[in-house]
């Protein structure tokens, strides 16, 4: 089927793109610096915390592999949008498109082909990053990231609905406008979760109302923040406050379905627009 | 029964916002044939051939290849195209690359390799299957291009411009390529303004220009055939019967004068008269009027217009502009 050969060429010049090479060594230093860290912290605690507060160092620990998650998550939507961001709209500027669509096969095989590829190189960088972060915890410090699989699902999600999104970018604007498009968004929803929180934090209803609008424009943010929420502590669980989540600003399960079905359609749009297209 | 045509399309327009690209295109052309379709640079000659590989939606009009409509991709199982700017993913080897486009056709991967190897050969890049298409110059591409194109063994091969980087062994190569094409039966639209290897290659031209077709000829009817449907030019050399001397002063001029009637403007030099006439036609008649006249016919040969002569006749200079 022409949609695997597809995937597997999008796979293929995925993983050997610069890009994702810098991403692949940027995240394994990360990891070395992060599990150095983590060693040196647990030293310190062992000697100075004799006795102390379990709960104190569990919350410790937690804070650092959140810490740890929050970084995963940044390069993994900058990985999705940065090595999609030129799929389409570079091919067809190029003229690369015109040997491909001119084949006996449907456009949507095309595009359906090119985000099978994208999401496998993706699945496994989070795959590493993610489990790398949540394995060098577990070995160095014996600590266990609660419900670490389903906070990397939602970081996965949060990175396929940017990848979505970029792709449908990419069948109309150029390389430079989609990207200029998407992390605009972003950067909308990242603030406005920020808005939201200390919103929240303050009691204001405006801005928590403005930063659940900004959600609803671009849910990723709101992704991460129900990422943290399901990985929390004991210590956020009983208090209810954390740099990463707090109170009522925590992104309900509808929100989540939100983003989802927004992935989807994006996905589903991006089809329909290179389906019009002229090439 | 009949089997439908390799390309029929009637009253193709395509308008990009407020530009006209492609006014009114209907033509038809016939298995086994190699169609050149001719234009200026902005005639609407690739807009064309992308509306017919449906890259590009038309505006009006419709369309079949092999009886397919156009944009099903049933259609495009048995064509093969080299587009004009020749572009691909460059870390691919040679033969990686041409694998992936024969998995795309959906070829068996025994069929794949054999084919792939034969192509290689054919287009002189047996040396550098391994070698990726970064390191390929501008020629060796359109040389792996023309593989690409071929690949399915298609019934119909659309080349846009095929011998653009290529030097005279490559354009060599593309005709032989054209050729082999045709004595297999194969059917080929050719996008060209290289008007040489058109007259050479084709059997039938169209004339493309501000998106509509001006014109066509057939090229097959041998060297003396008229390639307008209409005028004909012809060179004769002629004396008067009873020599020079014998001819009273403007006798010569009056005998030249009376062959006003096919062409107005027909001149003469002494013996070397040129006269365009309306069709092959009037030929007997010009003879017979000479010889009634007491003429004696040297030569009467019919100027076979060249390609380039109708181009500019046909789009004048204002492709220029």
């Amino acid at each position: 089927m022409a949609t695997w050969v597809i995937a597997r060429l999008t796979f293929r010049e995925a993983v050997q793109r610069k890009i994702a090479l810098g991403a692949l060594l940027l995240g394994i230093v990360f990891l070395g610096v992060y599990g150095a860290g983590l060693y040196f912290i647990r030293q310190e605690l062992a000697r100075e915390a004799q006795g102390a507060n379990a709960l104190v160092t569990n919350q410790i620990y937690n804070f650092l592999a959140l810490s740890g998650l929050y970084v995963v998550n940044f390069l993994f939507v900058m990985m999705a949008v940065l090595t999609s961001v030129d799929t389409i709209a570079g091919e067809v500027a190029s003229g690369r498109i015109h040997t491909l669509a001119s084949k006996p096969l449907r456009r949507w095989e095309i595009l359906v082909g090119k985000w099978v590829g994208f999401v496998v190189m993706l699945s496994l960088y989070l795959l590493l990053m993610g489990g790398g972060v949540g394995g060098i915890a577990r070995a160095v410090t014996g600590y266990r990231v609660p419900n670490l699989l389903r906070g990397l699902g939602l970081i996965w999600l949060n990175g396929i609905l940017l990848l979505n999104v970029t792709m449908l970018g990419g069948t109309r604007l150029s390389t430079l406008a989609n990207g200029v498009l998407v992390f605009a968004t972003f950067g909308v929803a990242f603030v406005g979760g920020w808005v939201e929180q200390i919103g929240s934090f303050l009691d204001s209803e405006a801005a928590v109302t403005l930063g659940i609008v900004s959600s609803l424009l671009m849910p990723s943010e709101a992704l991460w923040k129900r990422a943290a929420y399901e990985m929390r502590s004991l210590v956020v669980d009983t208090t209810g406050f954390s740099p990463f989540t707090s109170g009522s600003s925590i992104p309900s399960a509808l929100m989540i379905g939100y983003a989802a079905l927004y992935a989807l359609i994006a996905l589903g749009a991006a089809v329909w627009s290179l389906e019009r297209r002229d090439l | 029964m009949t089997t439908p045509h390799p390309i029929q399309i009637r009253h193709l327009r395509k308008v990009f916002d407020d530009k006209v690209a492609v006014a009114d295109l209907t033509l038809t052309v016939e298995r086994g044939e190699v169609f050149g379709f001719l234009g200026p640079n902005g005639a609407g000659k690739t807009t064309a051939v992308k509306m017919l590989l449906g890259l590009i939606a038309p505006t009006s009009g419709d369309g079949s290849l092999f009886g397919v409509p156009l944009g099903d991709p049933r259609g495009r199982a048995q064509v093969g195209f080299l587009p004009e700017h020749f572009r691909f993913h460059d870390w691919l080897r040679a033969t990686e690359f041409l694998q992936l486009h024969a998995d795309l056709y959906r070829m068996p991967r025994d069929v794949a390799r054999r084919r792939i190897q034969e192509l290689l050969d054919r287009v002189g890049l047996h040396a550098h299957a391994r070698k990726r298409l970064s390191a390929f110059s501008k020629g060796m591409l359109q040389r792996i291009g023309l593989a690409q194109a071929l690949l399915n063994d298609p019934d119909l091969v659309f080349f846009d411009e095929p011998t653009s980087g290529l030097d005279p062994v490559g354009r060599r190569l593309v005709r032989d390529l054209i050729r082999d094409l045709r004595e297999r039966d194969k059917t080929v639209f050719l996008n060209s303004h290289l008007l040489s290897e058109v007259e050479i290659t084709c059997d039938r031209v169209a004339f493309i220009n501000h998106g509509e077709v001006v014109h066509t000829s057939s090229l097959q009817a041998g060297p003396e055939a008229p390639l307008v449907g209409g005028r004909l030019t012809v060179q004769i050399r002629a004396r008067p019967r009873d020599g020079w001397q014998a001819c009273p002063n403007g006798h010569w001029d009056a005998i030249v004068g009376g062959l006003a009637r096919w062409d107005a403007s027909v001149r003469a030099e002494q013996e070397q008269i040129w006269l365009t006439v309306d069709g092959e036609a009037d030929l007997p008649e010009v003879a017979r009027y000479l010889i009634d006249h007491d003429v004696d016919i040297y030569a009467l040969s019919p100027q076979r217009m060249s390609l380039e002569d109708l181009f500019m006749q046909l789009v004048g200079t204002e492709s220029e502009e």
